[in-house]
């Protein structure tokens, strides 16, 4: 008898159509390409910052058109649902904690994280004059 | 007890016939409790003896009977046909090569189970002949979900990294390995980190968990190969500045 195993082809371009899993993955590893053009934009600002005030304001200026604005306001919140939310949800399982012999309840884990978040962010606005 | 009439669509291939598979439907009457894997009994008995698959234990024990049932990685011992529509599709574990028609070539994933080193390995001295290596009840729990792996392969046919680059080692094998790092008996992790944390390893996986969603035993391999992310991690800043293994 002859062994001759048929290898199903996957397509290079369209493989992550075959179900929903592998879209909802797509659409994560997708969100490399914002990343990247915020990496971009953050490069963009840090020189025109150094560049001094006349360029920083022209930075900030090119900012404030709809375009940008929609392109800001889009990556928030796909970065929120598709990284922040995300990731929290997964971070019990990346970082369990054992007590004794019970497992602390993932939710408490979930919760330090966006507490984290919470204080993290007011610094932030603090640092920058927000409030 | 109630019959349901159900039509199943079961992928074929014949290595020595065929050059690529197809589709055969069978009509097969199957009473309420049963599980996709009587159906496909059923056939094998009554209508089409040619029909190849694995199976061994029908409880869920031997991981044999992975296949892809309506799309998705299950055990068909434990798929029962009250979950599903009339018409069911039955393809071979996606991911893997078919061997015949359900039937899937493993070799790969044997190949690495191997190099995950999935024992115990001691450095000191071996315990005195009359006595054990004792561990705590908290020692035990800390891996003993990832002792639960019959080693099905669902996780495999789900992986979308694994689909993209077969080379990638795989959840099922890295929670096998995590399983043996994170034992209090073992002394070995140093060995598969290795091994593990190079590019096929874990650093592969994105961890969007579709392994540990199939996963019929709830071993959550996705969560080890984040655990040993972070362990492969603190390992190479251990490295760095520590100059050293520990
Ligand atoms: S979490 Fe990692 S190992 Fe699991 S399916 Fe996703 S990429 Fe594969
Ligand atoms: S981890 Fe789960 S899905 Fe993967 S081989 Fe083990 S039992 Fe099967
Ligand atoms: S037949 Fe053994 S796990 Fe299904």
């Amino acid at each position: 008898m002859s062994r001759q195993p048929y290898v199903r082809p996957v397509s290079k371009t369209t493989w992550y159509m075959r179900n929903g899993r592998y879209r909802k993955y797509m659409l994560r590893e997708v969100t490399c390409l914002l990343v990247g053009v915020y990496c971009f934009l953050t490069i963009w600002a840090l020189a025109a910052l150094a560049a001094g005030a006349d360029t920083w304001n022209g930075f900030l200026a090119s900012q404030q058109n709809t375009v940008m604005v929609v392109f800001h306001a889009f990556a928030l919140v796909y970065f929120l649902i598709y990284q922040a939310f995300d990731w929290f949800k997964l971070a019990p399982k990346a970082m369990p904690v054992q007590l004794g012999e019970k497992k602390l309840p993932d939710r408490y884990i979930i919760i330090a994280h966006y507490v984290a978040w919470a204080f993290v962010s007011l610094f932030v606005f603090w640092l920058t004059g927000v409030i | 007890m109630s019959m349901r009439q159900m039509e199943l669509e079961v992928m074929r291939y014949d290595p020595e016939q065929d050059d690529e598979p197809h589709f055969q439907s069978y009509s097969v009457p199957c009473e309420d409790d049963w599980a996709i894997l009587d159906a496909l009994n059923y056939v094998k008995e009554n209508i089409d003896t040619t029909l190849a698959y694995r199976w061994s234990c029908h409880m869920m024990v031997c991981g044999s009977c992975g296949m892809m049932v309506n799309g998705e990685p299950s055990l068909t011992c434990k798929t029962f046909i009250r979950d599903l529509p009339d018409k069911v599709r039955i393809e071979p574990l996606e991911n893997f090569p078919i061997e015949r028609d359900l039937v899937v070539v493993l070799d790969d994933v044997m190949e690495k189970l191997r190099m995950a080193k999935p024992f115990i390995i001691r450095h000191d001295e071996p315990p005195p002949e009359d006595q054990e290596y004792t561990q705590s009840r908290a020692a035990l729990y800390k891996f003993k979900q990832y002792t639960m792996c019959v080693n099905c392969m669902c996780c495999y046919a789900a992986c979308p990294q694994y689909a993209l680059d077969s080379s990638f080692i795989g959840p099922a094998v890295l929670a096998l390995a995590h399983r043996y790092n994170i034992d209090s008996r073992d002394q070995g992790k140093s060995e598969r980190l290795d091994l593990l944390a190079d590019h096929d390893g874990v650093w592969e996986c994105s961890f969007v968990g579709a392994c540990s969603e199939v996963c019929p035993k709830s071993v959550d391999p996705a969560a080890a190969v984040q655990q040993m992310k972070i362990d492969g991690a603190k390992e190479w800043w251990k490295q760095k500045l520590g100059g050293g293994k520990s």
